[in-house]
């Protein structure tokens, strides 16, 4: 069996994850937004026409580099790199100057322009640096195919500790908030039939909880409850309904309420397997009869009220357990009736 | 069980290749009723299904289930791909039927997930 899954794993190579594709649109989305001037090397070793192609070895072996800008009168007249040195040197005429030598013909590019045209150059020739001018055609830095991996790794980072400070805060923002009685509360308008977008609002609640620093157990617990009386607007209810939940530091409430077409007789609607769903609710993979049975579990507390031809309200409570409790200034476990 | 060990067994086709299949799936649910689904499964499962639509895979998110199996070759849609790959849900398409491949995980190990009624595993 082993050696089946390492074949298969083999054939199938390390595929791309989700984040990897995440971080892969963050390069490019980076390359448009970093400017040159962002990742350029500001210190500029420039070497003049009159100088010798010995003068030319020793920079470039000195400082690790494999070309350097030539400058006469503060303009940029040429670029001298390794490859003319080896020519140089495969003639034997290091007492040249590098005016012999050196091109002429510069690309060069702007430092506001993206940092996306110095990797199209890159790309399209075999040029390894580029001068960087400024408005005023000034030489201003160098470019290479380093500094942008560099200035790219750099940003994304900063991107990273970015979101783990949101992140951070949002785990937090019942311990930032100071007051008697803290609660978060979302709600969500529940379209009647939408069953193309139905659990969205389950889902978005799931993430916020685990967001907020839910267990996993408790995002699952909430997520099942919350889902279930979601859809059952969507299968029920003739004009829809809110969903509403309401997060404090030890408890999470959730509720649904809708204006009809109400349960005629509630005992039955709780009973496993009971069910008034349309046929197009149990093409969709409902309507088993086990919604309100499965809250039940989820929760500590549900109550349904309702009548025929009167609206329904459904009340979920979960308290949460001492390790499941959001952190809040207060520290005071509840504050019944404030 | 590994799920690309899963997927052998299937014959699977992963629709969604960008999420990594390389995960350790501890049990099985077959199931078509969703409310079922949330009913008795335990997170890291697999869901092998003949239903395929959203709530499918809304389900699949609410319940922490690992990865999803449609049985019989049904394909979802691309909207229904984006939504898994987005929660990180490898998506298996599979020629095979319910009882062939649920009996075929069976015997190579993987348990069963479904809890009865009584809320019990067996």
């Amino acid at each position: 069996m082993s050696n089946t899954l390492q074949e298969s794993q083999g054939r199938r190579g390390r595929t791309i994850t989700d984040q990897d594709a995440h971080d892969i649109t963050r390069v490019e989305e980076l390359s448009y937004d970093l400017k040159i001037a962002d990742v350029m090397s500001r210190e500029i070793r420039s070497l003049t026409p009159r100088q010798t192609m010995r003068d030319v070895f020793d920079l470039l072996r000195k400082n690790r580099i494999s070309g350097a800008p030539v400058i006469e009168n503060e303009k940029l007249i040429g670029i001298i790199s390794q490859e003319d040195l080896m020519k140089a040197l495969v003639a034997s005429d290091l007492s040249s100057t590098i005016q012999k030598y050196m091109s002429t013909q510069v690309r060069t590019i702007k430092s506001y322009e993206p940092v996306v045209k110095a990797i199209e150059v890159f790309m399209r020739t075999n040029i390894g640096r580029l001068p960087v001018l400024d408005e005023n055609e000034k030489l201003v830095g160098m470019i290479t195919k380093g500094d942008i991996t560099r200035g790219v790794l750099v940003a994304i980072r900063k991107d990273y500790q970015e979101e783990e400070v949101r992140r951070y805060r949002a785990s937090h923002l019942f311990e930032d908030i100071t007051s008697d009685r803290t609660s978060l509360i979302m709600r969500y308008l529940i379209k009647p039939g939408d069953y193309t977008n139905g659990g969205q609002a389950s889902s978005h609640i799931k993430r916020a909880l685990l967001r907020l620093g839910a267990t996993p157990q408790l995002a699952r617990q909430c997520g099942i409850a919350v889902y279930e009386a979601e859809i059952n607007l969507i299968i029920h209810s003739t004009n829809g309904g809110v969903l509403r939940v309401q997060i404090e530091p030890h408890r999470i409430l959730m509720q649904t309420t809708d204006d009809g077409p109400g349960i005629a007789d509630v005992h039955q609607a709780l009973q496993p397997g009971w069910s008034t769903a349309s046929p197009l609710a149990r093409s969709m993979g409902f309507g088993a009869g086990m919604g309100l049975v499965n809250i039940q579990r989820c929760v500590d507390k549900m109550e349904l009220v309702s009548a025929a031809g009167k609206g329904t309200k459904l009340f979920m409570e979960i308290h949460l357990r001492p390790e499941e409790k959001f952190k809040d200034a207060s520290n005071s476990n509840e504050a019944p009736g404030i | 069980m590994n799920l690309n060990e899963i997927i052998e067994h299937a014959k699977g086709k992963v629709l969604n290749p960008s999420v990594p299949t390389d995960r350790e799936i501890l049990g099985g649910c077959g199931a078509d009723l969703m409310s079922d689904v949330l009913a008795s499964v335990k997170p890291n499962a697999v869901l092998l299904t003949g239903l395929c639509n959203p709530q499918v895979i809304r389900t699949a998110q609410m319940a922490d289930v690992s990865a999803i199996i449609f049985l019989r070759g049904k394909q979802p849609t691309p909207d229904m791909i984006e939504m898994a790959t987005q929660e990180d849900i490898p998506l298996i398409s599979s020629e095979k039927g319910m009882l062939d491949l649920c009996g075929k995980l069976y015997r190579a190990g993987l348990r069963s997930f479904e809890s009865n009624m009584n809320g019990s595993h067996e």
